[in-house]
């Protein structure tokens, strides 16, 4: 992988969240998320249902179901505030300088438009390409994230392929317009595991070969392990965690990651042993206790959680974590 | 591969095909000639990608899909064409939990009424009832005070509890498990699956698991049936099966797991298999995996192979791997 390393870690960010909140009904369902995401590297979001992981990533282009909306914070590409920017002027930012796909691909195709026509629409738009340089491009890129037989491929209707095929047609339209930063909502989720590596394997492709700026947002700690170079764990609605994904995995330093990468049962580990849990439930968003969110279900919660704990260093190499009793870890052991 | 008693569930050379609806007799082989044994006390989990046949055989077994051919018995008792009312006798033997606790559960039934609601078609008493709603809610690990609670004011994992205990009520033997833990947050999955091992030792259950999570099957199962496009492919016990998988399906399918290890995972060899599954409508007529096997040799495309013993124990289904001894 030619990006291991961090070097371009250190580069201006693609993207930077800083401050973010997002209100449904009054309550905070995202509440002071910030992070920032770098050219060629991958930066995955994990979480549970409800932690806020979605909304975050839907909010990043605007796309907000109308229940929810952006109260504090900015949303940094390039420089540009798209977090205030006017309706129109976000027309020039999505599928152009930055793209979505979401888990179910066939619910994201239009089904009655061919595939083809799909992956030209935003070259037609964004660089006023005609149909047929257009289509000589769309035909290239559905060739580059792997679609055999792509002049006949482009022809057929979403219903003529299959969901992983679906999958690398929207990548293709995400993509076609060069697109700086890519976010990937649970983009495998709906997949069988043989087609998800092939899809987790074009990403990486996508980081390594053009340097593309990966978000992807997961509940899958295999594929967090599998595809980020930095990691931001969500829990109620904030980052609980966030580094470089070696440490999170070896050296987590809140107690949820830590209970959350032990309740997974290994292929190492041992058959039929009691696995370890998380006690309760992910409690709904009008009912997340004061303070450390988790603390409902932290073994090592005291009075001190009451308060909010900042998302503060544990070291000098990016890993922060937002916990009072970081030092304590070794107590869920 | 089958223990010396006599198993609880004895699956032979089942098959459940589906006419096509507008083709000139053509059928969809969704299951395809299996056999497997589930022992008392044992847990088989079925394993593959979706259109395997995994759901379909459960379907089968429990009566909601027609078999077509072969046979399922059940305490040596055939009950492969059961009628409806030995289908209901059979109920207090054989239950089924399913993926999603939401649509399993009626939104306007209290949680006490969905659980006694089999107790009530076999015939039990208002008081025998509500004794025994109690005592499962217990076993399951809610309070039963939930018994008078909708489903709307329980988390995913709550409700998957209430279904397992309806699943319990009538005390069966075999509870066949159709991804019970898909649907659940991952903080929660481990509740429920330390629940499953624990009701399967206290309770001597036996479990057909139904998995394409390869992770949690490799730490419940005893035995493990892979399938592929309504065949098995390969079948033996779970530490031989996982350390030591033999067909390539069984090999590209573990490889195909992340591992939640950044070392351990980055530094593995994969095998990224190519291409799609074939389309149960038009499989191809030799091996069912022969279009996007690694290791195919010509005869794959015109031979269909059979299972074969193999050194380590399993069964496979593969004529490089397992060649068929020559025919006499």
């Amino acid at each position: 992988m030619v990006t291991e390393g961090g070097q371009q870690g250190h580069d201006e960010p693609v993207l930077a969240i800083k401050d973010l909140r997002i209100q449904i009904d009054g309550i905070d369902v995202v509440d002071g998320v910030s992070f920032s995401a770098h050219r060629g590297r991958i930066l995955a979001i994990v979480g549970e249902s409800g932690c806020g992981k979605s909304l975050t990533a839907l909010s990043i282009l605007r796309l907000l179901p109308k229940a929810a909306r952006i109260v504090d914070g900015r949303v940094e590409l390039g420089g540009i505030d798209l977090a205030h920017l006017p309706e129109k002027d976000l027309e020039d930012i999505r599928g152009n300088k930055a793209s979505i796909i979401f888990q179910e691909p066939i619910a994201s195709l239009n089904p009655l438009m061919r595939v083809g026509l799909q992956v030209e629409e935003a070259l037609r738009l964004h660089r006023g390409l005609s149909h047929a340089e257009a289509q000589r491009e769309a035909i290239a890129m559905l060739s580059s994230v792997g679609i055999p037989d792509p002049q006949k491929r482009a022809k057929q209707y979403p219903f003529e392929l299959s969901g992983g095929m679906c999958q690398r047609v929207m990548i293709a339209a995400a993509l076609i317009c060069r697109p700086r930063l890519l976010i990937a909502d649970e983009p495998t989720t709906a997949l069988d595991v043989t087609i998800q590596a092939q899809i987790l394997d074009l990403m990486k492709r996508l980081r390594d070969e053009v340097a593309t700026s990966i978000i992807i947002i997961t509940h899958d700690m295999g594929v967090v392990a599998e595809m980020a170079d930095d990691v931001a764990v969500m829990y109620g609605g904030r980052v609980v965690e966030q580094g470089p994904v070696e440490t999170i995995f070896a050296a987590p330093a809140h107690p949820y990651t830590h209970l959350l990468l032990a309740t997974v049962p290994r292929l190492d580990g041992h058959r039929k042993s009691v696995l370890r849990t998380i006690e309760g439930v992910v409690p709904s968003v009008d009912q997340w206790p004061q303070g450390c969110r988790f603390r409902s279900r932290c073994p090592l919660a005291t009075d001190l959680c009451a308060q909010r704990p900042p998302l503060a260093p544990v070291d000098a190499a990016g890993h922060d974590a937002a916990c009072w009793h970081t030092d304590r870890l070794m107590e869920l052991a | 591969m089958t223990e010396p008693a006599s198993p609880l569930l004895g699956v032979r050379d089942l098959r459940i095909h589906f006419p096509v609806r507008g083709s000139d007799g053509g059928v969809v082989k969704a299951v395809d000639g299996i056999s497997f044994d589930i022992p008392v006390g044992r847990t088989v989990a079925l394993v593959g990608e979706s259109g395997c046949g995994k759901s379909t055989t459960a379907y089968g077994i429990i009566g909601l899909e027609q078999v077509t051919s072969g046979s399922i018995a059940f305490n040596g008792l055939e009950i492969s064409h059961l009628g409806k009312r030995a289908r209901r006798d059979l109920a207090t033997d054989i239950q089924i939990v399913f993926q999603d606790p939401s649509a399993a559960l009626n939104p306007k039934m209290t949680i006490g009424d969905s659980i006694s609601e089999p107790l009530a078609i076999q015939g039990w008493s208002r008081d025998e009832r509500r004794r025994r709603v109690g005592e499962l809610l217990d076993r399951v690990g809610l309070p039963a005070t939930y018994a008078e609670r909708t489903p709307n004011a329980l988390s995913g994992g709550q409700r998957q509890r209430v279904v397992i205990a309806r699943a319990l009520a009538l005390s069966p033997k075999l509870l066949i498990l159709d991804e019970p833990v898909s649907a659940l947050d991952v903080s929660i999955r481990s509740q429920i699956l330390n629940l499953l091992m624990e009701l399967q030792k206290e309770l001597g259950l036996s479990y057909l698991f139904i998995s394409h999570d390869l992770s949690v099957v490799r730490h419940l199962a005893d035995e493990v049936v892979v399938m592929y496009l309504g065949t098995v492919v390969e079948q033996g016990k779970t530490e031989t099966l996982f350390d030591a998988p033999v067909h390539p399906y069984t090999q590209a399918l573990i490889s195909a797991i992340p591992l939640p290890d950044p070392q351990a995972q980055r530094s593995r060899e994969r095998i990224i298999l190519k291409g799609d599954l074939p389309s149960p409508l038009n499989p191809p007529v030799g091996c069912p995996f022969v279009g996007r096997c690694p290791i195919r040799i010509d005869p794959c495309r015109t031979i269909r192979p059979s299972l074969q013993p193999v050194a380590c124990g399993a069964h496979v289904a593969c004529l490089v791997r397992a060649p068929a001894p020559l025919a006499a």
